[in-house]
């Protein structure tokens, strides 16, 4: 049992030749070794790839139970719910003009758009092999074209379920707005049981001109299964972009963002909140790369760590020569709550440019004893204590979504987590 | 009924620091004590809530009836002891609102959740007796807060939570005239039969306002002395060092 090669019917031919050109790629990239840097703290072998079988449609129960399963946003501009790859529920309110497509529906209707946009960013940040492999499996995910002007208020919410043992999806999301569009999409993934399995997916975010685009990924795999999610955003003269990414799920998680200022006055809010428990690892990677002059990039990633597990935090500012009166900031919080938990950080610098401020900081510490102490003298019971600091914790970062109702969906997700915690 | 300390030891790791306190407060009375700095007189409050940082190494505590030393620092706090701290502490990103709430609710059965509408008229009552401002609810607890405004908050949970008996650890302590005014008409307000008040302090000025039933001077870790109303004006002309020779004999 392994992975192996699939033809999209009726695709374009500049893609089944990327996908045919991917699929040797990936054969011919070793899986990268713990002395490469970008791996540092990690360990690639814990995605188990030949343990790993392509998706095939799930009985008619799982689909059922996934669809019902799919519970998120109460209004929605359009929601897609995946099961293995397979588009099985979608419904779009979206404004005439937009275009809200699953990935194999946009192969045919805007091949075009994919042509110019699709995977087009290299892979910095460690995961080559693996995005690789996304792009030779790819089949599913949403492809959102949100012409010039339009302001779309409802999210965009897409449920991608993976269900059956060692079962391996591929979803893509690629998001490219007109000048001064906006949208809000929101991307699920998850596993239908409690079975190991991969999500490997894809995000590339463009935003034109003066458009705004709030990224939100809920990752919630089971924990016996691993999650990737590689996501690539370009902002442009004056856009806004906001990738937020929950990590609760999987036994390890590795995200890859990468963030390019490509236009004057453009800002891209990266954020992140993970809250592992038992063992799970949680790997991040990011780069800030600053290549326009007057741009902002703000990143805030808040680790809550559990039990015996790791975070690792490895992010990279890069401002280029001409990328005057840059704005970078850079910061990773670690809150330990357990002796045997253990966060890495790893901040870096590469700065070409004058009159730039630029800051990183990264902070490791116990929950705080005297703050425990306060809680509970007002009769709070330590667990309820310490779920309110970890929650005021991360608080500053789930409201920097901007966005009421998807903050409150993120807050239900993590709920239910703590629900967990014994 | 009644929160009786009887002969309380207690000790950090290398230091005794309570050295046999016996004390009682009745609901309906307001007991303070005073005494120099280095007496013991935060290290009774902490003691009395459980911190984790002292021993208790022998003698007892019971609150109507029940053995408060068996019981966990929240447990005491449900059972009905409160604490005005002298530096309350700071929780980040957590409403000043949410964290009243959540004390309240932990009061209640499991599962109960208390009702928002009656908590925000309660609240908002309450902090318009203490003058404070309806942002304080979505502030973050106690952070970015005055001196004064942090005082008032710990008033404003006392009110909140209704406690049995309340323990006023230095809360006049960076406080101005006029905000000590405020948190003293917050305590006047909670003053009733069913509630005993210790009120520790350093100062007689406090007294002016939250005037006490008894007064207590407590030295190297025992209360030394005992009296009314007109003790506290007395330590405040004469200080503490007329007091220490035959007195200190005397508890000892």
């Amino acid at each position: 049992m392994s992975l192996s090669p699939v033809s999209l019917s009726a695709s374009p031919s500049w893609f089944q030749s990327r996908a045919t050109s991917a699929w040797s790629e990936f054969q011919s990239l070793p899986v990268p070794g713990i002395k490469d840097e970008h791996w540092r703290y990690s360990n690639a072998k814990r995605i188990e790839l030949d343990t790993l079988i392509n998706a095939t449609p799930a009985p008619a129960t799982d689909v059922q139970r996934a669809i019902d399963g799919s519970k998120g946003l109460a209004k929605t501009a359009a929601r897609f719910v995946f099961v293995n790859e397979v588009l099985v529920e979608s419904s779009s309110d979206a404004p005439a003009g937009v275009v809200c497509v699953s990935f194999e529906e946009a192969l045919k209707s805007h091949g075009d758009v994919l042509q110019q946009h699709f995977m087009k960013r290299e892979m910095e940040l460690g995961s080559a092999k693996f995005a690789a492999l996304h792009l030779a499996l790819v089949r599913s995910g949403t492809v959102i074209i949100v012409p010039k002007g339009v302001k779309l208020d409802a999210p965009i919410e897409v449920f991608h379920w993976a269900a059956g043992a060692n079962v391996a999806i591929f979803p893509h999301t690629l998001i490219v707005t007109g000048d001064h569009a906006e949208v809000v999409v929101v991307d699920h993934y998850r596993s239908l049981d409690d079975t190991p399995g991969l999500s490997c997916a894809v995000a590339d975010l463009i935003g034109s001109p003066g458009s705004h685009v709030t990224y939100v990924v809920c990752q919630e795999m089971s924990d016996h299964a691993q999650a990737m999610h590689l996501s690539s955003t370009s902002a442009g003269k004056d856009a806004q972009m906001k990738n937020f990414q929950l990590q609760l799920g999987a036994d390890f998680s590795r995200s890859e963002s990468v963030s390019d200022l490509v236009g004057a006055g453009a800002r891209s809010d990266m954020l992140s909140v993970s809250m592992p428990l038992g063992e799970q690892i949680v790997d991040q990677r990011t780069l800030q790369k600053h290549k326009a002059a007057h741009a902002t990039s703000d990143l805030l990633y808040k680790n809550a760590l559990y039990d015996q597990t790791r975070t690792v935090f490895s992010g990279l500012i890069i401002v280029d020569e001409g990328a005057h009166y840059t704005d970078a900031y850079q910061t990773n919080r670690n809150l330990l709550n357990s002796k045997e938990a253990e966060a890495n950080s790893m901040p870096g610098l590469e700065i070409n440019a004058d009159q730039v401020k630029c800051s990183h900081g990264a902070t490791s510490a116990p929950v705080s004893e005297d703050e425990l102490f306060y809680l509970k003298a007002r009769g709070i019971s330590d667990g309820e204590a310490r779920k309110l600091i970890v929650l005021g914790f991360i608080e500053d970062t789930v409201t920097r979504i901007g966005h009421a109702e998807v903050e409150a969906m993120v807050c239900e997700r993590i709920e239910e987590k703590f629900a967990r915690i014994s | 009924m009644s929160l009786q300390i009887k002969d309380l030891h207690a000790k950090i790791p290398d230091r005794e620091i309570l050295k046999g306190l016996t004390l009682t407060i009745e609901p309906g009375k307001v007991h303070a004590i005073m005494g120099p700095n280095g007496s013991g007189k935060s290290t009774l409050s902490k003691v009395l809530c459980g911190h984790e940082d002292y021993e208790v190494t022998g003698g007892e505590v019971t609150m109507d009836g029940q053995n408060l030393l068996e019981l966990s620092v929240d447990a005491r706090a449900r059972a009905g002891l409160f604490l005005a701290f002298q530096y309350p502490h700071e929780i980040p990103g957590v409403t000043n609102a949410n964290f009243i709430r959540a004390a309240k609710k932990a009061r209640l059965p499991e599962g109960e959740d208390i009702d928002a509408i009656a908590f925000y008229r309660q609240l908002y009552a309450r902090m318009d007796q203490l003058e404070m401002d309806r942002s304080f609810t979505s502030r973050s607890v106690n952070e970015g807060f005055s001196g004064g405004e942090k005082k008032r908050n710990e008033i404003l949970q006392l009110m909140m939570l209704e406690p049995r008996y309340a323990v006023l650890d230095e809360t006049d302590s960076g406080l101005d005239i006029d905000a000590l005014k405020i948190c003293a008409r917050g305590v006047n307000a909670m003053r009733s039969e069913d509630r005993g008040f210790l009120v520790i302090t350093h100062y007689q000025r406090l007294l002016d306002y939250i005037k006490p039933d008894i007064v207590h001077v407590m030295m190297e870790g025992r209360i030394v002395m005992t009296g009314g109303p007109e003790l506290a004006l007395e330590l405040e002309a004469k200080g503490y060092d007329w007091i220490q020779p035959e007195a200190l004999a005397a508890a000892a």
